[in-house]
């Protein structure tokens, strides 16, 4: 039988590019022969100008408009990535790429050290949003791209999109940064410890060394999701999707999972497992806790936009996000403004917390639009 | 908004009339856009908005117009100074909480400033409460004193004195009543107080100079 694709599957191409040189990190260390995972969705046009990179949060990967391998799920932002959607693959050529650190593809601690022909566990460097842009920089220069028309992420997508304008303003044109934050405050650092230790504190995590145990810390990545999982969504969104709704008919007098909000939270916990490996949820979680944009530049964020002056933000927060509140996305505002930028700013209503930015907001969908319209508007101009 | 989309349009005209072409412009309580529209399409400005209103920022961001979403008497300290030719506030101070406040503001932001603002000086609002007793209810001001979001109003002499105390220099003023085309107006004749339903006024600092940009030194304060 054949099977028919559809045109977005044909324009799907998959890739791991190898980075010609070793990466230097901001710790210091260097990381020799470093694979970047990628996917790309429509057609680069002939003069390259209509790349638009999406950075993806924590725990997504480079599937962003098709279906994950790992977990057979459709991609990530499906609902914005595609023909005639926001993002229209028919007019501008997608790419997304997984974050070095990462474990769907790119180089991380879960991949083979070349020094020593084993996975590198915990010997893998502590790796910043900072070094997951120079690897994405390297992989948009190895594609052919000299200027992205735009770079889009949410919440640690977001983060990559300020360091991009930070550190390549003249390599691209535009940036979506949705219900993020410049640095990491004290209770995202806390929230995230809170995920190391579970980790930290199963058996099976051995040290970071269990690879070669051939075992894997399951409970504690499941507690560990199972705790950030609950930070990604707002009080109102759990009670009104779970109340105090039984799973069965009266309560357990015990400790099996009487709630559904129990049941749903340990299916979280156990199907990321399946997904996600525990040394790069550490590798990822510690990158979030070190950004601080304002801390690099004496405490003045404007000054990591110096260079972004002539760019254009769409700058987007949520009301019921209390991971990333609406004053973090007004501190990036303030400073795009002190240095001129062109940004727009929008507070989007919604009860869905932080998660918002992955699913149905028409609000956001129609400005991210508009926004993305003027500016190829402009480009062309 | 506090007035109806007829009467917007109608002051849009005068203030389109005012701005110079290719300038920068900050428009304080855009609503949906239309004014910054008309700007940035009949003047080519680099046009800005500040809304306080959710649905009308992504209404504006949907239009592709740069627009940010604040509230005029806390948001606009977000602006460096003399970031802007012009701000206009357009029918909006007589509704803020602190009007002297953000009249500062807009001038500390831009080097111009247009506001405008219905005239409680104008006859009818004088003959009502004459006459009737009771706050007025006129063309300018539509509604009741239990649904109106006017806080702060004042009359045209009122504006002048508050103008004079901030040593802000007057360079244009417009009366504006409805249906009729806007006409210039010496703002210290005493009748003005008495016909002018609407006044628009374009004002400025004595110190401002058409090409004071942005003070490198400033920028990161």
């Amino acid at each position: 039988m054949v099977e028919v694709l559809s045109k977005a599957q044909r324009e799907t191409k998959a890739g791991v590019a190898r980075l010609a040189m070793p990466l230097h990190l901001d710790s210091g260390a260097v990381l020799d022969e470093v694979e970047v995972a990628y996917r790309t969705y429509g057609r680069l046009n002939a003069d390259g100008s209509n790349a638009i990179l999406i950075c993806h949060a924590l725990t997504l990967d480079q599937y962003v408009a098709d279906p994950s391998p790992v977990t057979g799920k459709p991609g990530w932002w499906s609902r914005a990535v595609g023909p005639g959607l926001t993002l229209d693959t028919d007019r501008w050529f997608v790419i997304c790429s997984n974050v070095i650190g990462g474990c769907m593809g790119s180089t991380g601690p879960a991949s083979i050290n070349p020094r020593t022909g084993r996975p590198y566990g915990l010997s893998f460097p502590v790796i910043t949003i900072a070094d997951m842009v120079r690897a994405q920089a390297l992989l948009v220069e190895s594609l052919g791209i000299s200027r992205l028309f735009a770079v889009v992420g949410g919440s640690m997508g977001g983060m990559q999109v300020l360091e991009w304008a930070r550190s390549y303003p003249d390599r691209m044109f535009s940036a979506i940064c949705l219900a993020s934050a410049a640095r990491h405050s004290a209770q995202n650092i806390a929230l995230h410890e809170v995920g190391r230790q579970a980790i930290m504190a199963d058996p099976d995590w051995r040290g970071g060394d269990y690879p070669s145990a051939g075992v894997r810390p399951e409970k504690g990545l499941a507690v560990a999701r199972m705790a950030a999982h609950i930070t990604y969504l707002s009080e109102a969104a759990l009670q009104r999707k779970f109340g105090r709704e039984l799973q069965r008919d009266g309560l357990s007098w015990g400790f099996d999972a009487d709630f559904q909000v129990e049941s749903y939270l340990r299916h979280q916990g156990a199907s990321f497992v399946d997904r996600f490996d525990a040394n790069a949820y550490l590798y990822i979680t510690r990158a979030m806790d070190y950004f601080d944009l304002p801390a690099a530049h004496g405490g003045q964020l404007a000054r990591a936009f110096q260079g972004a002056a002539d760019m254009r933000f769409c700058v987007m927060s949520f009301t019921s996000d209390w991971l990333y509140p609406t004053a973090e996305s007004r501190l990036i505002v303030r400073a795009l403004n002190a240095v001129g930028a062109r940004v727009s700013f929008v507070e989007v209503e919604s009860d869905k917390g932080h998660d918002a930015f992955l699913l149905d907001e028409p609000v956001m969908y129609a400005a991210l639009q508009g926004f993305l319209d003027s500016a190829d508007e402009a480009m062309r101009a | 908004m506090t007035v109806s989309a007829a009467e917007a349009r109608y002051d849009f005209d005068e203030i389109l009339r005012l701005v110079r072409p290719g300038s920068r412009v900050l428009d304080v309580g855009c609503g949906a856009g239309d004014l910054l529209e008309r700007l940035q399409r009949e003047k080519r400005v680099d046009g800005r908005g500040v809304e306080i209103g959710p649905e009308d920022v992504a209404a504006c961001l949907a239009k592709g117009l740069a627009v940010m979403q604040g509230d005029a008497e806390r948001d606009l300290a977000e602006f460096s100074d003399s970031s802007f030719d012009y701000a206009i506030l357009s029918q909006t101070l007589q509704a803020m909480r602190q009007p002297r406040t953000v009249l500062c503001e807009l001038l500390r932001l831009a080097d111009r400033a247009i506001v405008s603002f219905p005239n409680f000086g104008h006859w009818r609002v004088r003959m009502s409460l004459l006459t009737r007793g009771r706050m007025p209810v006129t063309r300018a001001l539509p509604e009741t004193w239990w649904q109106t979001s006017n806080l702060h109003l004042c009359t045209l002499r009122d504006f002048l004195e508050l103008c004079d105390e901030l040593g802000l220099r007057i360079e244009a003023a417009s009366a504006l009543v409805r249906g009729r085309p806007a006409r210039a107006m010496d703002p210290m004749r005493p009748t003005e107080n008495w016909r002018a339903e609407q006044a628009l006024f374009l004002l400025s600092r004595p110190t401002a100079t058409a090409t004071s940009g942005p003070d490198q030194a400033d920028l990161f304060a």
